[in-house]
């Protein structure tokens, strides 16, 4: 389509807030392989789990798991949103309801940071 | 069955599972920050999930919408994204959520049948 | 006509998209003047510098649709949009709008996007004529509110520029196509809901829809498509789930 089509257009909320809802998806749908996998190593033996679950004790693992709560959180509250949008109509005040959904995303991960540090 | 139709029934699908999963999802978030206060042990976390039949029955109902709503939303990534929009796309995603499934339902059961 | 022009003040520095599909940004200076539209710098350019400037635009004041530009990565209605709002100091870029065979300079093929029309059947279908010989249309009634809310569409194409879905599906019938289907849907004299309801169902018609909202953000005239796509999905789901679609 040439040089015009690949420059990316200024966002809006509403904008965002759809990027946002995919990219949490997609985040989510990635781990909940590893999750699964992570529980199931309980199938045998309790130390199997034990282990499994000792790996997730490092920082690094904690600061992602306060990721991934966030985004879970994030993607219901913004699901939330698109349903009252689709469903409802709300669509004059989905600018506040992106912020709210922000706000319950960020209060959920830092709540849960806060307990598992 | 024709496109328009079958469309309409997975978009009907993706809102209908997000919808219950709403609730669902909270009650995990929430039990999630309680359980993790003091950090989580192996034996603390299947003391509460062996023969629980309440929550593997919530979790199972938590499973087989998760693995729907996932493989809806993947496809319609695969298809927008990655330009994926031959109908081998809608086998991909029938083998993503029959993936997750069996993942999911293999954990379920190691929870809930633990020695 | 020159001595109601205000005096300049000051130069603008303007890009513009010179060629079709391939093609280069041009620049040009131009005087800037109070209450200057996009349109006026477009013209002036057109007038004064360059001839071969090609472009589109006719009413001059937001009825017809025909002037939409991408203007600084955002397309407008160029007749109505002062400069002054767009590029308060910095330059002014001015391109065709995307998503749209571009013809020359300035100039898409709004062919497809008329098409698009079409195929979600966007035309009024005369229905059985009621017994009392015409319809009396409660203004207040709900159906009658959603065609208000969407009547009003000026076919500009700006939605259709901006709309993401588009981009990544291109048989997608677009926000403008979509806004019209559901205005028809409400009009209790029209006599083919039902096949217009197949024609707009589905990942080519409005549940491709992400609700991202660019065409209720960037729309001149202020409509809401994505409430009325939502409206389509509604509908839709329901005749799906009586077996009627």
């Amino acid at each position: 389509m040439g040089a015009l089509s690949r420059r990316v257009k200024p966002g809006h909320p509403g904008y965002w807030a759809a990027v946002l809802q995919r990219l949490s998806g997609l985040l989510l749908a990635l781990f909940l392989p590893a999750h699964f996998a992570l529980l199931g190593a309980g199938l045998h033996s309790t130390e199997g789990l034990d282990e499994a679950l000792a790996w997730t004790r490092s920082p690094l693992v904690r600061v992602a798991e306060a990721g991934l709560v966030t985004a879970l959180a994030l993607h219901v509250a913004g699901g939330v949103r698109l349903l009252l949008l689709e469903f409802l109509g709300w669509h004059a005040i989905q600018k506040s309801l992106f912020s709210l959904a922000c706000g319950l995303a960020t209060a959920t991960g830092l709540l849960f940071a806060l307990n598992n540090f | 069955m024709n496109r328009a139709r079958l469309e309409t029934w997975l978009w009907l699908i993706n809102r209908g599972s997000a919808l219950l999963l709403v609730p669902l999802v909270a009650a995990h978030l929430a039990g999630m920050i309680l359980a993790v206060r003091g950090g989580l042990s192996a034996s603390e976390i299947l003391e509460r999930t062996r023969d629980n039949l309440l929550l593997a029955a919530f979790y199972g109902a938590f499973l087989l919408l998760a693995g729907l709503h996932g493989a809806l939303g993947l496809r319609g990534f695969l298809a927008e994204t990655l330009g994926w929009r031959s109908k081998s796309v809608d086998t991909a995603a029938a083998v993503l959520a029959s993936l997750l499934v069996i993942l999911g339902g293999r954990a379920l059961w190691a929870l809930y049948h633990a020695a | 006509m020159k001595s109601r022009e205000s005096k300049p003040n000051g130069f603008l520095e303007v890009s513009i998209w010179r060629g079709a599909e391939e093609g280069a940004f041009q620049h040009f200076q131009v005087p800037r003047r109070e209450s200057q539209t996009v349109l006026d710098v477009v013209t002036y350019i057109q007038r004064h510098l360059d001839p071969t400037l090609a472009y589109r635009f006719a009413c001059r004041v937001g009825v017809c649709g025909s002037c939409a530009m991408k203007v600084n990565g955002i397309a407008r209605w160029t007749c109505r949009t002062h400069v002054s709002a767009v590029a308060t100091t910095g330059p002014l870029e001015i391109a065709p709008l995307d998503h749209l065979p571009r013809l020359r300079d300035l100039v898409c093929d709004m062919g497809p996007f008329f098409e698009k029309w079409k195929q979600a059947r966007g035309a009024f279908v005369p229905g059985a004529v009621p017994e009392t010989g015409f319809a009396a249309i409660d203004p207040d009634s709900p159906a009658r509110r959603q065609v208000e809310a969407g009547i009003e569409c000026i076919g500009c194409g700006i939605c259709y520029s901006e709309c993401d879905t588009v981009a990544w599906r291109p048989e997608y019938l677009g926000p403008a196509a979509l806004n019209r289907a559901w205005t028809l849907q409400n009009d209790e004299r029209d006599g083919a809901h039902r096949k217009r309801l197949q024609a707009v169902a589905g990942d080519a018609g409005c549940h491709a829809c992400h609700n991202q909202l660019s065409c209720n953000e960037r729309c001149p005239k202020k409509l809401s498509p994505a409430a009325a796509i939502a409206g389509l999905k509604r509908a839709s789901a329901v005749a799906a789930l009586k077996g009627r679609l």
